[in-house]
């Protein structure tokens, strides 16, 4: 089989907003650049689909200072202050971009002043897709990349995938690599998230890079029992029934989620989105007007109609777990390879809470931008010395098994998905639960690495597999390490918060998982 | 789940092959595109939002429609077609929808429940 070989200074991987500011980023630093995605630029990922909040915040001193004050204890205070500060000068000058140079049809307030706090997800990545282009980026679409490249110094090189719509593999020899393949959501259908299988984390752990707060990894989304469009938002605006009509005491969109998870391990949770005023009601179908097509194709007003909910798993989609970052060009501790956007930890920002939107959207563009300017750096300096280096490819589980190959992805998805869908497992969490939950992950993953292999469009079924299975390893072994309560992270069997764990949690490792603390104790703040 | 490809108003312009972020349909023989993976569809809406005849018609259901639901007759879903391009604003003489947009109001609601 003829493979489509392609060379350039910095490949990215992923077509969300990370990706998008990565590549174009890299190529305005005067790098040669490709970008390969799943998908498809422009419709891929948690974002595109969905409206978001932006954390925009007017650079005035006591704004920025009550902007990173503001969620430090939801957080654990695990966030770091230098980066929250440089995320917030970065989104202003990125969102001032999307105003400038892409022309973003924001709203206006009353004095015809812009309001820059928050983007449509279908506007927004469809002017990305264009300024992407316009700067003379390589897009490949419907392009998994399966497999990262290294030189025989163990820096990354390259990356292959399969062109999913011609059905044949590609390769592209880089200088640098962006991973910015999003988070893992287990594909749980929670809007948009599908092709956020956790691919880039299973890559950087293959090249030898560590992940930071797996723990926080118990994210769920609010959304009708019958469909996939989470917007839990607004459901601040809601009261939840049981199914005889009285009120769920305590469950709420933010700080009683947990009292909807207990209450659906037995019975239906209904809702009603019945404290929004006219105007608010107004103003959500122009927030996010996908949120109201399933309702209002099935002849449900969720203003005053009653209707089931459930809670959709969004793990490190909306967690803050991902590849750690060593630098501040996102660099990871491999050379040639960086992270951005929600593959990458959001502890630097969030500590160990985040809602999605906001903070998220804002680190998406922020470190998009830096890790495509460190990539495109990186390509400069190793200049000629790269051109012709020999490669290999560092794919294993799913693509290069241990043993006799056989199929049957779509069995290790179930697996997986017993383990980390349900909430008494994951959102719920007690050691009783996780310690069985992580053999049978563990089992799961010995089999797959031992076996499994797709060919064509199956290998990157294959690899999506492996890397949920090994994502779901390194969750829960951070967060029977992490024994306290902390962040989003809920131990039922220890629900105090220790002081003495207030550092951050570097997991890695596929065939054996390893889990160790990033520092000793931060200092408490002051 | 995406649900309906009204041949009468399609162009086979491809789009919707080529936005699809999970790769859900194929071009047909004819021309005219084939829900080939309906269970890889994650009802995102992007290919209503992109198609420029409004040909498509993603039902409210996380799985597939029963036999014999409505949301599969395209006769019967004839003021749906095109609903969520309309309101994105997308397609000529329109304002896009993000002029509109009011999420800041509820990203302040967050930060503040009241």
């Amino acid at each position: 089989m003829t493979i489509n070989e392609i060379d350039a200074d910095v490949l990215v991987a992923g077509g969300g907003p990370a990706g998008a500011w990565a590549a174009v980023k890299a190529a305005e630093a005067g790098a040669s650049v490709v970008l390969a995605d799943k998908g498809y630029l422009g419709t891929s990922g948690a974002t595109a689909s969905a409206g978001t909040g932006v954390w925009y915040v007017e650079p005035r001193p006591e704004a920025r200072e009550a902007a990173m004050a503001s969620r430090e204890g939801l957080g654990g205070y695990l966030a770091d202050r230098e980066w929250m500060a440089r995320v917030l000068d970065q989104t202003y000058a990125n969102m001032n971009e999307l105003a400038e140079v892409s022309r973003y049809p924001f709203p206006v307030d009353d004095d015809g002043r812009q309001i820059r706090r928050g983007l449509q997800g279908p506007e927004y990545m469809r002017r990305m897709r264009v300024r992407v282009r316009r700067a003379g980026v390589r897009v490949l679409d419907h392009s998994p990349v399966t497999e990262l490249l290294a030189d025989g110094s163990g820096a990354v090189a390259g990356a292959a995938g399969y062109r999913l719509r011609d059905e044949h593999p590609f390769r592209v020899t880089a200088r640098a690599v962006v991973l910015a393949t999003g988070g893992c959501a287990f594909l749980s259908k929670a809007l948009g998230c599908d092709v956020n299988t956790g691919d880039g984390a299973l890559f950087a752990a293959e090249a030898g890079a560590e992940l930071s707060g797996m723990e926080f990894s118990n994210a769920y989304a609010i959304a009708p029992a019958f469909t996939s469009v989470t917007k839990t938002a607004f459901y601040s605006f809601a009261t939840f029934y049981h199914a005889d009509g009285s009120v769920l005491e305590g469950a709420g969109s933010q700080r009683g989620r947990s009292v909807i998870a207990r209450t659906l391990l037995t019975e239906p949770v209904l809702c009603r989105i019945d404290k929004a005023t006219p105007e608010e009601q107004r103003a959500m179908r122009l927030a996010q007007p996908n949120f109201f097509l399933p309702f209002d194709r099935q002849g449900i007003d969720p203003f005053t109609d009653l209707f089931p909910v459930t809670l959709l798993a969004e793990g490190t989609v909306r967690g803050t777990g991902g590849i750690r970052i060593t630098g501040p060009d996102c660099a990871t501790t491999v050379p040639g390879l960086y992270a951005a956007g929600d593959a990458a930890t959001r502890e630097l920002i969030c500590g160990g809470f985040t809602g999605g939107g906001s903070h998220n959207s804002a680190w998406a563009m922020s470190s998009g931008t830096w890790a495509g300017r460190g990539a495109a750096r990186h390509a400069a300096e190793l200049g000629g010395r790269a051109t012709g280096r020999p490669v290999r490819a560092l794919g294993e589980a799913g693509v290069r098994p241990a043993g006799p190959a056989t199929g049957g992805h779509a069995e290790y998805v179930r697996a997986v998905q017993a383990e980390v869908l349900p909430y008494d497992k994951n959102l719920l969490r007690h050691a009783d639960r996780l310690v069985p939950a992580l053999d049978a992950l563990d089992r799961t993953w010995r089999e797959l690495a031992g076996t499994l292999r797709g060919e064509g469009a199956g290998l990157v079924r294959a690899r999506s597999a492996a890397a949920m299975t090994a994502h779901a390893r390194w969750m829960y072994s951070a967060a029977l390490a992490r024994t306290e309560t902390r962040g989003m992270h809920k131990r039922q069997d220890l629900p105090e918060q220790d002081p003495s764990q207030r550092r951050r949690l570097v997991t890695g490792g596929l065939h054996e998982v390893w889990t160790r603390p990033e520092t000793a104790a931060l200092a408490v703040a002051s | 789940m995406i649900e309906v490809v009204s041949a009468e108003r399609c162009v086979k312009c491809d789009v919707c092959v080529k936005v699809c972020p999970t790769d859900v349909f194929d071009r047909g023989a004819d021309g005219l595109p084939v829900i080939a993976r309906q269970s890889d569809c994650q009802s995102c809406f992007m290919c209503e939002a992109h198609c420029p005849t409004d040909a498509l018609y993603v039902a409210p259901f996380s799985g597939p429609a029963p036999d014999g639901s409505p949301h599969t007759d395209e006769a019967a879903l004839a003021d749906a077609f095109g609903e969520y391009r309309r309101i994105v604003g997308w397609g000529r003489g329109r304002t896009p929808g993000s002029r509109a947009d009011s999420n800041h109001i509820f990203t302040e609601r967050i930060r503040s429940p009241r």
